[in-house]
């Protein structure tokens, strides 16, 4: 029983849903990967996938190491260029560059700075306009504020994955990439985690999560995908259950 | 202007972790310290022989310790893996190289002009008075080398044999920055002084191209 899934049509799929939310965050951007390949010399990490994300869906995309879910993150964080096939982000303007908050498994920040100097780096590396203040807020939402002046160094993994998070969420982000982001986490942690993507996902932000089975992370998806050798092979809006999708893994 | 504002940012945010950390500027000054020292109880030269023989073993040093710097300014990234959290963060990916290279050509230029007087000291010349012209030299080099480091250290950190592939790719290509950059230097210490602004022309045409090629194809260097 997934009790905390939202049905499709609770999800921002429209435009205009997707308009309504743009003025909190960040415009809730959709991705469509069309026959996206991705080769590392011989090595094919993605096989002319396509698969299509609406504005505010929340994906849980899972699949063996080495199935290409990272890759398949990168890609549509445009951190790596696909060797062919297309990435359109549906639900924004032309032109329009998409805000992207990425969580991966390294925690992207500096150990040599603070947890507060790394929060203010990036964003004014982002432009935002207050980036004391912003940096600020984030450290209280992640219950980090007794800590913003120690070194990221210092920090436990859980502190480490909230404050990942919390850069991710710098410029309110309409798309979340998270790549397995509950690993290495305490239950605490892992509680913790579980409410923020619930909150994040009921603020209508597209999240797209890499998990390993099923866990209280996977189900908050509204939908799940599982991948294979490079290859979408399961998919829940072409008829497949979240059950199935979970349990090919185990197989 | 973002892409301005962008280097400044990230330039403080280097200049600060190495205050704190003190990584870089300790191992660079340590090691043109001992090269410097060591040359000099090997060969005793006479002030002749130094004016002679003395600028060419700086610049060599130089450069040695200048690859140890380089290697670790994109390895350090990729520890936590800050690169892709910086390539998300910037417009242009050239503010990233521009802050490294300018942070590199700082730490390499304070070490420089500290180690310059361990060297007038050990190698009995006087630098005093070109001083400034010593700077000038010493600026020019060492932007042609942090230049060039800087984007061979974002290659070479995604390399298997990273450790070693920078110095390989760095030495042969820092050759037209070492002759010049010794060549004006030699002329400078030399019993009368001068600048030779044809050694200076040719470090400005180097920095000058490869900060263009940089500027032009450093996003390339970057990608995965």
């Amino acid at each position: 029983m997934r009790r905390n899934a939202r049905a499709p049509s609770e999800s921002c799929e429209t435009w205009c849903e997707a308009d309504a939310v743009s003025e909190r965050i960040g415009r809730p951007a959709g991705l469509k990967f069309t026959k996206i390949e991705k080769r590392f010399g011989s090595l094919y990490a993605l096989r002319r996938l396509d698969l299509e994300i609406a504005p505010g869906e929340c994906v849980a995309l899972t699949g063996r190491n080495g199935s290409g879910k990272t890759t398949l993150l990168r890609v549509a964080s445009q951190l790596t260029r696909p060797t062919r096939g297309e990435l359109t982000f549906p639900g924004l303007k032309a032109g329009e560059v998409p805000a992207i908050g990425y969580v991966s498994h390294a925690i992207m920040l500096y150990e040599e700075l603070t947890a507060e100097e790394n929060l203010q780096l990036f964003g004014r590396l982002l432009g935002i306009a207050e980036p004391e203040k912003r940096a600020a807020k984030l450290l209280e939402e992640t219950s980090l504020t007794v800590r913003a002046k120690s070194l990221v160094r210092t920090f436990s993994r859980g502190m480490k994955q909230r404050l990942a998070i919390a850069r991710a969420l710098l410029q309110d982000p309409g798309l979340l990439l998270l790549d397995e982001p509950g690993t290495g986490l305490d239950t605490e942690s892992t509680a913790w985690l579980t409410n923020t993507v619930h909150r994040l996902r009921d603020e209508g932000r597209t999240i797209v999560m890499c998990v390993h089975g099923e866990s209280a992370l996977s189900q908050l998806a509204s939908r799940a995908a599982r991948l294979d050798a490079g290859a979408l092979i399961a998919d829940t809006r072409t008829g497949a259950t979240f059950q199935t999708v979970f349990a090919m893994g185990e197989a | 202007m973002k892409l301005l504002s962008n280097t400044a940012v990230l330039l403080r945010k280097e200049v600060h972790a190495e205050f704190r950390s003190h990584e870089l500027l300790t191992t660079t000054s340590v090691f043109m310290l001992i090269v410097i020292v060591l040359f000099s109880f090997t060969f005793d030269p006479t002030s002749a022989e130094s004016r002679q023989f003395g600028p060419g073993l700086l610049w060599l040093a130089f450069l040695f310790s200048a690859s140890l710097m380089l290697q670790a300014c994109f390895l350090r990234e990729r520890t936590n893996d800050t690169l892709s959290a910086l390539r998300l963060a910037v417009n242009d990916p050239f503010a990233i190289f521009l802050a490294k290279l300018c942070a590199n050509t700082i730490f390499l230029l304070v070490a420089e002009l500290v180690l310059l007087f361990v060297f007038a000291v050990f190698y009995n010349v006087s630098v005093f008075p070109v001083f400034p012209q010593l700077v000038l030299v010493f600026f020019l080099g060492s932007l042609g080398i942090s230049t060039t480091g800087t984007a061979l250290s974002a290659v070479s950190s995604q390399a298997r044999m990273r450790e070693v592939l920078l110095p390989l790719l760095l030495m042969p290509l820092l050759v037209p920055v070492l002759i010049p950059s010794t060549e004006a230097t030699k002329a400078l210490l030399e019993t009368e002084p001068a600048l030779r602004w044809d050694w200076l022309g040719i470090l400005v045409a180097f920095d000058v191209v490869f900060l263009t090629a940089l500027w032009l194809f450093g996003e390339y260097l970057l990608e995965e």
